[in-house]
């Protein structure tokens, strides 16, 4: 008697389908993607209602963190290179071509200008280990007034954001705030989040 | 379609003997796995949402400036607002007849019963036209306006010369919060003037004063 045999059905499914919609994703995600630059601290802005969106280009970023250390940062590789020719040339320090190359990569910093050529010629893991003793902003010494009327003088257009921490005092934040009116810059942007939970 | 092993398949009934056809079907899996790999990548290193932020217009820091240059603000429509520690807010009025300033009132920055209430109150008492924002804003949810004639008219009302004018004052134990949220209520109280002054000793007096009584 011949056994009845019963077809087996096959387990392997259609990978077809599902690879679509993981390279459609995929596409989405590749064109919607800004890479997040990487900030030397981690702020946690305060919140507000305001809508009002942050331009890419055309940005120099000043950022305070909670311990009332200031950070500086602009766009573009070109526009860091002449700026920092510029800081150079006004403290008389020359800069090597790999030194130029490394602070055209750099986002954002927060050194004193003496301590830069060091801090340039670290690691970018050594860097991130280091502490940075923020930019002096006093009004001795106000090198965050030299960068910003620098990078104003690179990029006509420049608007200023100013990132600062909900725990970053008060005083640091004025001083800031003096250093920008000083360069004429009485217009700028405050980073917030959105408000959370509706009132 | 699920795949079909070629062996149970395709009887000919009478027909040609062909070459057996290989299954040109290829195993997608690995495409899916690397697929799925680098959405998590740049899932993650992606940062979607721009960040927020607020626009704050400071005056010009001439110091040679004429009297008649100078913005004169009548006393009857200012308000002096004090930020002090642990979040605490002062805010005082200065007395039309005597020029002397009024009792100063501490508050903190809750929405239901905080500085907002005040401001919103004597803002309405001053701004006549202040209510219409909401008619408006309603206007171009229904669409019957575009989106900058609100703007506009916004503007104008806020513009308002006889609108509440607001001066904001920082002590040095408040946080950087402190004043975001403070220039946030000029945006939600519709108050279009408002400026931030550097803080007098008179007044850093005033804002001990009143928050020691309370503790």
């Amino acid at each position: 008697m011949p056994k009845v045999k019963v077809p087996r059905k096959s387990t392997s499914v259609d990978m077809t389908a599902m690879t679509d919609v993981a390279f459609l994703l995929l596409t989405f995600f590749m064109l919607a993607t800004k890479f997040k630059p990487d900030e030397p601290v981690i702020v946690d802005t305060p919140s507000s209602i305001s809508e009002i969106k942050l331009p890419d280009v055309d940005m120099m970023m000043i950022t305070i963190d909670k311990e009332n250390r200031v950070f500086f940062g602009i766009d573009g590789q070109q526009k860091r290179d002449s700026l920092l020719n510029m800081m150079a040339a006004k403290h008389n320090v020359t800069f090597t071509e790999k030194e130029r190359k490394e602070f055209s990569l750099l986002s954002a910093f927060g050194v004193p200008f003496d301590q830069l050529k060091q801090f340039l010629n670290m690691s970018p893991a050594d860097r991130n280990k280091i502490k940075q003793a923020g930019i002096p902003t006093d009004s001795l010494n106000n090198e965050l007034g030299d960068w910003v009327w620098f990078s104003r003088l690179v990029n006509n257009n420049i608007r200023v954001a100013v990132k600062g921490d909900q725990y970053t005092g008060y005083p640091k934040v004025k001083d800031v705030m003096k250093t920008l009116q000083e360069k004429k810059l009485n217009r700028f942007n405050f980073i917030t989040s959105l408000e959370r939970g509706a009132e | 379609m699920a795949e079909i092993e070629g062996g149970g398949g395709g009887k000919h009934k009478g027909g040609k003997k062909r070459g057996k056809k290989l299954s040109t079907r290829v195993d997608f899996t690995p495409m899916v796995d690397l697929g799925f790999l680098l959405i998590t990548f740049f899932m993650l290193t992606t940062s979607m949402n721009k960040p927020q932020t607020m626009e704050i217009n400071m005056p010009d820091k001439k110091k040679d400036l004429t009297e008649e240059e100078k913005t004169v603000v009548k006393a009857s429509q200012a308000i002096t607002v004090l930020l002090g520690s642990n979040d605490k807010v002062i805010y005082y009025f200065i007395d039309p007849k005597t020029g002397d300033p009024e009792t100063p009132v501490l508050t903190d920055f809750d929405s239901r019963k905080g500085i907002r209430q005040t401001l919103l109150e004597e803002n309405r008492k001053r701004n006549k036209n202040l209510d219409s924002i909401a008619i408006y804003k309603k206007q171009m949810e229904d669409g019957k306006i575009d989106k900058p004639t609100y703007k506009a008219h916004v503007g104008s009302i806020k513009a308002d010369k006889d609108a509440l004018i607001v001066v904001i004052k920082a002590m040095d134990e408040s946080r950087y919060k402190n004043l975001v949220d403070i220039l946030d209520e000029m945006l939600i109280c519709n108050i279009g003037r408002y400026a931030v002054v550097d803080i007098t000793d008179k007044e850093k007096e005033m804002v001990m004063a009143a928050q020691s009584t309370t503790k």
